[in-house]
């Protein structure tokens, strides 16, 4: 039994190591707060070690661990409204700021600035987006998730992700063509 | 990387070019356009959101092992400070407790001082009345006999 248990800690440790990464880039891009970001991330592999002998492998380790994600962040939101009486500390970062994240080293000064000017208004369109619209947008988006992954992960229909995503891309085509 | 596909997610039909006869319709380049932007805005995005959490993910963490230390710091300034305050008062009772103490035996012994010397006048002033009317018995004594019956005649005089 011990033998088994040593087994099991050590899948874990792996499946921390590998994921932990993309898990904190899906909170941060969902919060835009760091520090929110990484007590969820920790709060996220807490819950699924604790689970993880529940874990039966019917879907992957990742859209397992997106799937409790996303739970938390949505149980976070929750309580933040609940709250509301509450004088919360908010740590978002501003759209500016965040749209100033891009790699560097490529392309010229005006193909970057363009580029900036692009991602800062796709953040406006994902900040006008519902909670579960902009959970598929920047599952598909930014984590490249497969549809059905994206289902499972947020335990809607293929049909109800791809119409969420449909009028996601909608908006964002409208915000770009805004600025023409 | 894996390739996204707008026109798959989105139910859309293959993008058809419609090249015939060798012209190419305005809209069509339009709508080429709208989709090479819309390509590139997605694009540039994912690699924004990359980027930014690549940093977060790894920036280092001495602000959380820092503020506990300042907690602590503080806690201490503050439990410092207050015990020199509660000091000073204490002590600064005791002193104007003292000082007033110190007024009230100075009243005490003035008083005391005061007595003793109105005492002191009072027996010297009976000292000199005694001694005033013991020069008037002795001078009145030294009345020359010749005069004795004329001191008589004006004391029986005067009775009357």
């Amino acid at each position: 039994m011990p033998e088994a248990n040593e087994i099991a800690a050590e899948e874990f440790s792996a499946v921390v190591t590998k994921h932990r990464p993309q898990i904190f880039r899906f909170l941060l891009a969902s919060t835009r707060d760091m520090d929110l970001a990484e007590t969820l991330t920790q709060e996220c592999f807490l819950k699924a070690h604790r689970n993880w002998a529940s874990f039966r492998g019917e879907s992957t380790a990742m859209t397992w661990l997106m799937r409790i994600a996303i739970n938390l962040q949505k149980d976070h939101w929750r309580n933040r409204r609940m709250q509301f009486w509450r004088q919360t500390q908010v740590n978002s970062v501003d759209l500016d700021e965040a749209s100033e994240w891009l790699p560097s080293g490529e392309g010229s000064a005006e193909q970057h600035l363009l580029a900036r000017e692009r991602v800062g208004q796709v953040w406006k369109v994902v900040e006008g987006l519902s909670e579960r619209q902009r959970t598929v947008f920047l599952l598909r988006y930014v984590e490249e998730a497969e549809l059905s992954e994206i289902a499972r992960a947020t335990g809607l229909s293929e049909g109800t992700v791809k119409a969420h995503l449909s009028r996601a891309v909608a908006r964002v085509r409208a915000g770009l063509g805004g600025k023409r | 990387m894996k390739l996204i596909h707008l026109k798959k997610d989105l139910g859309e039909e293959p993008f058809k070019t419609m090249e015939q006869g060798g012209v190419r319709k305005l809209a069509d380049a339009e709508r080429d356009n709208e989709e090479a932007e819309l390509d590139a805005a997605l694009r540039d995005f994912r690699l924004s959101v990359h980027a930014w959490s690549e940093a977060a993910y790894n920036r280092p963490r001495t602000a959380l092992a820092a503020a506990p230390r300042r907690r602590v710091w503080q806690l201490a300034a503050g439990w410092a400070l207050g015990c020199a305050l509660v000091a000073g008062g204490v002590s600064g009772g005791f002193y104007e407790h003292h000082q007033h103490e110190m007024k009230i035996a100075a009243a005490r012994v003035a008083e005391q001082q005061r007595l003793a010397a109105e005492q002191r006048d009072k027996l010297a002033r009976e000292q000199e009345e005694d001694l005033l009317a013991k020069v008037d018995s002795d001078v009145s004594r030294e009345v020359p006999s010749a005069m004795e019956p004329l001191a008589r005649l004006m004391a029986e005089d005067e009775s009357k």
